[in-house]
Formats: C-alpha cells, structure tokens, sequence
C-alpha cells in the first residue's frame, strides 16, 4: 500500500520525503484547493522545488485542486489545472465535474484521482467518474464502515485511497455547508472549514470562550483543554442539554485496520494535515512507514507497537483517537 | 414562462399516514410540481420503495409534474440496488441527488433532475450534467443569486440556457450537510443500529442551540438543517427576472399548504408576502453567511447572531 502524506511546506514536504512517504500532496496558494489557509501552500516556483525534491528521492508528488470553482473565478482553477500539467506532476487530485473535463479534454494522458471532495461513496459513483474522466484513483470519503469500504472496493473500477490518519471530518466530504453557514467560507467554495479569520478567544467570567463569526462554538473550564473552535467539534444545546451534539475534538487513526485495508485491496492510504507543522508529518509519517514495513515484513502477525499508538496519540486532536465511520458503533 | 412553484421531497421522517395525508393535501393547491421519496436515511420505511412509486403515480394523475426523488448519501450495496430498481421505472423522471443516480439514468439514455446535492457550481459543470441528459438543476443551497446569474449568462452564450431548467431552494430548512453518524441516535444515546426510528418522535427535527441559546441547526438523522427557515419570498422577482424556473418549497410539519398559496399569491404579484421573521434567514442568496438576514433592500446585512427570545 502506497503511503500518501500531506505537505503544506516546502519544510513539511521534505520531513514527508525524509520520513518514508510514497507520495507527497500538496495544493496551490489559493481557493483551488481544500486547505486555503494562509501561510499555508506551495506558489508555483516553490512546486518546482518541490518536485524536484521528491524526484530525486524516487517519491511521487500529487498536486489538489479539488475545490469547486464558481463561475466568477473559474479561470483560477483553469490555471491550476494548467500548471500542474506543465509540472509534470504523478496525479492530480480533482473533484469538480467542470474541472475534471477541462483536465481530461486538454490533458488527456494526465493521471486523474477523485478527491475526497468528490463524495464518491459508492461504485456507481465512481464509475461515472471513471467512465466520464478516466480517473484511476478514487479517495473514498470518510463515512463508510469498514464493510462498506470492501463492498465499493469489489466493485469498484478504479484504484482505492483511504484516509488512515488525521483530523476526522464527520461529514460526507464535499456536502458539508455547515462552515458557510455561520461564516462565507466552505471547503467546496473557498477551501476552508471554520476560517481563522473569524475566529475569536475570550476569557470570561464563565471560562475560555471561542467563537466563530461571533457564534460561540465551546466554552472551556479552567481544567479542559481547548481546541481549535471547529464547529462540528463544539458543544452545544440540545434541549437543554450541553454536549458534544455532533463530534467530540479527537482524530482519526486507523492503524488497527491495515491488515483489513490491505485484504480488501485498499492501494493506498492517506495522512491528513496540509495545515500542520513538519514536526507533525514527521512524526506520523514516520510511524505509518514503520507499521507499513512491518506488516510487510509479516502480514500474518502485524501487531501495533505502543510507541507507535504513543507518537500518534500525542499529535492528535483532544489527545484522543477515534476508527471514525469505519467502525459501525461510532455511527 | 412564468416561474412555477415545487414541494421538494419531505427531508424528516413522518408516519406513513401523515405523508398520505400530506401529499392528499398538496393535491388541493396551486402548486406546480411535486417531488417525493426518501433523501436523507434508507433506514425510513414507512413507505416502502413500491409506496412512493405507487404514491407518485396516484399524484401524477392529477395533472402536476410528479418527480421521484432518490438518496443523496449512498453508503451500502443495498441503498445502490433500491436505487437502481427505482431507475427502472422508466414512466417517472427522476431528482438524482448522488452522482450514482446520474451515472444509472445517463447510461439508460434517460433526462434526469440534478438535486441540489449534486454540486454544480459552475456553467462547465452544468453544460457536462445537461449534455447527460439533466433536464433541470436545483443550484447548491450554498450558491449566491450573483454566481446563478453568472452561470445563467454563461449558459445562455454558450446556447444550452433554453434547454435546461433551473430551480433555486427558496424556503424552508436548508439542508447542510450529511454523515454516516446519526445525530438524532446520538442526542438519544442509541446507537445507529439500534436507533429505534426516534425521528419519528420529531416531524421537524431537534433545534441546536448554542450555549447561549443562538438557534443555530436543526438535527435530522444524518442530515444537519439549518435551524433558521430560509426564505427567499423577497426575490421572487428577480429570480423571474433572471430565468429561474421553479421555486422550491420544502415541506414543514405544518402549514405547508397555507404556505404554497402564499408563495403563488406572491408570484402573482399581490402584495401578501411572508414577512422575514426573526427566525428566518437568506444570507447565502447574497453571498453572505447562510444564518444571516438581509434586509428586503439589499442594503445591511443583519447577523442572525441574535439571541433567541
């Protein structure tokens, strides 16, 4: 299984590159991709250094454009497209219908993945894109059991990628509105879930406060650890009781799973965090490359280290890990 | 033409005689177009498939435009075959909500609905759907009236704006988002599996409040509804201006029906518009958060962020 890493830097690509990535992703500074924040991501002299990087190392380097373009900006991701092209880059990460037929008629030989922005939950879905684009890789969105994840991939028409680590979306990717809701930024439009700039840190009397566009997300005691105010991640009222009503801060880990991944045919797996530090890529990367080599080694006796679950559990949200939708009871 | 009014699908869990009654009721009122069928969770069978189509048949027997709707979260082996049965079913159209339902209706040669959850945020991508066989598009919920004008200009330079509908969700509990978590299990502690059908216990979902009671979402299973009613009543002219279609209604537990006579008294350009209530919302239509209120002359944009009560 191919081990696909986040780079949101050209620091955090090469601690991905030194720490046994197969492949390396990584989007444009603009709204063309799912992580648009600022500081963040790779201008177009920086992805040729990026490139070469990888290359001389023998890793494959992706690059996202898998945000939805509107008709006002459409030429963004145009460019995009363009320039990825011209790079030469392994694969471009798209989810877009538009976009994907301008990627397909123009650059026909280009190598096409679905994006887990594309939500293609299910074989018919993916046969569309297939069909339509010759995508040859599909990320599947983070909502299937771990049951479901085998039957797409039996029937599936295209190569699987499964996120393996990371923060957890709780919802199907690329449905998710809830962000522009309460600010005017969404992953699907701009490429940001509940953006910086309308974050807000207050001490009150009643505790840490965080807000987002003014809405408060969380209330902290002096005892709890606050987070970044994610809004599916906030506690709210639910008649009259104040609870963690859609996800608690926590992560995903899925590194129980990998003889199962393996089993069914998965081909790759994928850590998130474009917008963490290279200290962050490092770290997880490291640890996925190990437990990949050592299932390798024996796939009949894959057994996870405690240094391992130690490492991950340290650079994950709230401290805690979750198998997300993969298991049936966190549904 | 002028601007026709639709139901969309009913997005909560009803029991079975209250959906008969609901859409016996529909059948008394101006309106134009009725889509029906189970969107959000295949776990709500108070009808079974074989219902909703009958159920269809009966409607479309009055004469309204009849339109089945279909799943927008497809997860299971299962929920793909009910689908794929239903497209069978070659004398009804149908919404597609999921690109799987496009991906079946193109390759039987079929027009089909794009929902509007099928992510056509862009004329590229809704000249690609129409060459498909979409026959109308119901633009993302998210979409300002700015960007549907944008990509009706393209649409009309490009010579394919006469040959495909556009429908804009202009009222009701916007649908946000969807999970494989159900929210409504969770808020009872009960496991999805097991989640004893509890949406039944609420006809329009579980309010979210924030902590400093700022109505915020609106649980519905695996679905996560705007708590706010969007309400776009204030545009119909400019929508009629701009050439939209359809204007969609999404069905509430109650009032519907007074609700759809409102709406055509309103297009018919009496003055008896639903005011924007407190409770209401229409950001997204001016590019603006979806929870914010502007007002009827576009000026100020008020944030919803007041509290309730």
């Amino acid at each position: 299984m191919e081990l696909v890493c986040p780079a949101g830097s050209l620091p955090a690509l090469k601690a991905a590159v030194n720490s046994g990535a197969d492949a390396v992703y990584l989007g444009f500074k603009d709204e063309t991709n799912a992580r648009h924040f600022s500081g963040l991501n790779f201008r177009q002299t920086k992805v040729q250094a990026a490139i070469e990087y990888a290359k001389s190392q023998g890793v494959k380097l992706f690059i996202a454009v898998n945000t939805y373009p509107q008709p006002d900006n459409w030429c963004k991701w145009q460019t995009a497209v363009d320039n990825a092209a011209e790079l030469g880059v392994d694969a471009l990460i798209c989810a877009d219908v538009g976009v994907l037929d301008y990627a397909t008629r123009k650059y026909p030989d280009l190598n096409l993945h679905l994006s887990v922005q594309g939500s293609g939950t299910n074989s018919a879905a993916l046969s569309f894109y297939q069909r339509n684009f010759n995508i040859r890789r599909a990320v599947l969105p983070r909502v299937l059991s771990l049951k479901q994840v085998r039957q797409v991939a039996s029937k599936s028409p295209v190569d699987l990628e499964v996120f393996a680590f990371g923060s957890l979306c709780i919802m199907a990717e690329g449905r998710c509105y809830l962000s522009s809701y309460l600010t005017d930024q969404s992953p699907n439009t701009c490429g940001a879930c509940s953006p910086a700039q309308y974050v807000r840190w207050q001490e009150t009397e009643t505790g840490l406060e965080s807000r987002l566009n003014d809405v408060l997300i969380d209330r902290y005691q002096a005892h709890e650890k606050a987070g970044y105010p994610t809004l599916c991640k906030g506690r709210f009222d639910v008649d009259g009781k104040i609870y963690n009503a859609m996800e608690e801060p926590t992560s995903l880990n899925t590194i129980e799973l990998l003889p199962q991944l393996d089993e069914i045919g998965i081909k790759a797996v994928k850590i998130e965090g474009r917008q963490r530090s290279p200290a962050y890529v490092e770290q997880v990367v490291s640890v996925w490359r190990q437990a990949l080599d050592s299932y390798q080694q024996a796939p009949g006796n894959f057994l996870i280290k405690p240094s391992w679950s130690k490492a991950l559990a340290k650079v994950s949200e709230g401290s805690q890990t979750t198998l997300g939708a993969y298991s049936r009871s966190w549904q | 033409m002028a601007m026709k009014l639709s139901l969309g699908p009913i997005l909560f869990f009803w029991p079975k005689q209250k959906i008969y009654d609901f859409y016996e009721q529909t059948l008394d009122t101006s309106v134009d177009i009725i889509y029906l069928g189970e969107t959000v969770c295949s776990k709500r069978r108070e009808l079974r498939t074989e219902e909703w189509l009958d159920l269809a048949r009966h409607l479309a027997e009055s004469g309204k435009e009849v339109i089945i709707s279909t799943l927008a979260l497809l997860m299971s082996e299962s929920e793909l075959s009910t689908l794929r049965r239903i497209c069978q079913h070659t004398d009804l159209c149908i919404e597609a909500n999921d690109v799987a339902a496009i991906n079946i209706l193109a390759e039987k040669k079929l027009p089909f609905i794009c929902g509007p959850s099928t992510n056509i945020y862009n004329a590229n991508t809704l000249s690609f759907m129409h060459k498909q066989g979409a026959k109308r598009w119901v633009m993302p919920v998210e979409l300002s009236g700015h960007c549907l004008e944008s990509i009706l200009q393209q649409a009309r330079q490009e010579g394919f704006a006469d040959q495909i509908e556009t429908e804009v969700f202009g009222y009701g509990h916007l649908p946000l988002a969807y999970s494989a978590r159900c929210f409504t299990a969770r808020y009872q502690n009960l496991p999805k599996d097991n989640c004893q059908f509890k949406c039944l216990d609420y006809p329009e979902g579980v309010l979210m409040k924030s902590q400093e009671q700022q109505t915020l979402f609106n649980i519905n299973g695996i679905q996560t509804q705007s708590a706010n009613i969007y309400n776009l009543i204030g545009q119909l002219p400019k929508m009629q201006g701009m050439g939209v279609n359809v204007f969609r209604i999404s069905p509430r537990s109650e009032g519907t029906v007074q609700l759809v006579e409102r709406f055509r008294r309103s297009l018919e350009g009496q003055r008896n518009e639903i005011p924007l209530q407190d409770d209401s919302c229409n950001g997204y239509w001016f590019g603006k958060p979806g929870m914010d209120q502007v007002t009827q002359l576009g000026q100020s944009a008020i944030s919803s962020s007041r509290e309730a009560n």
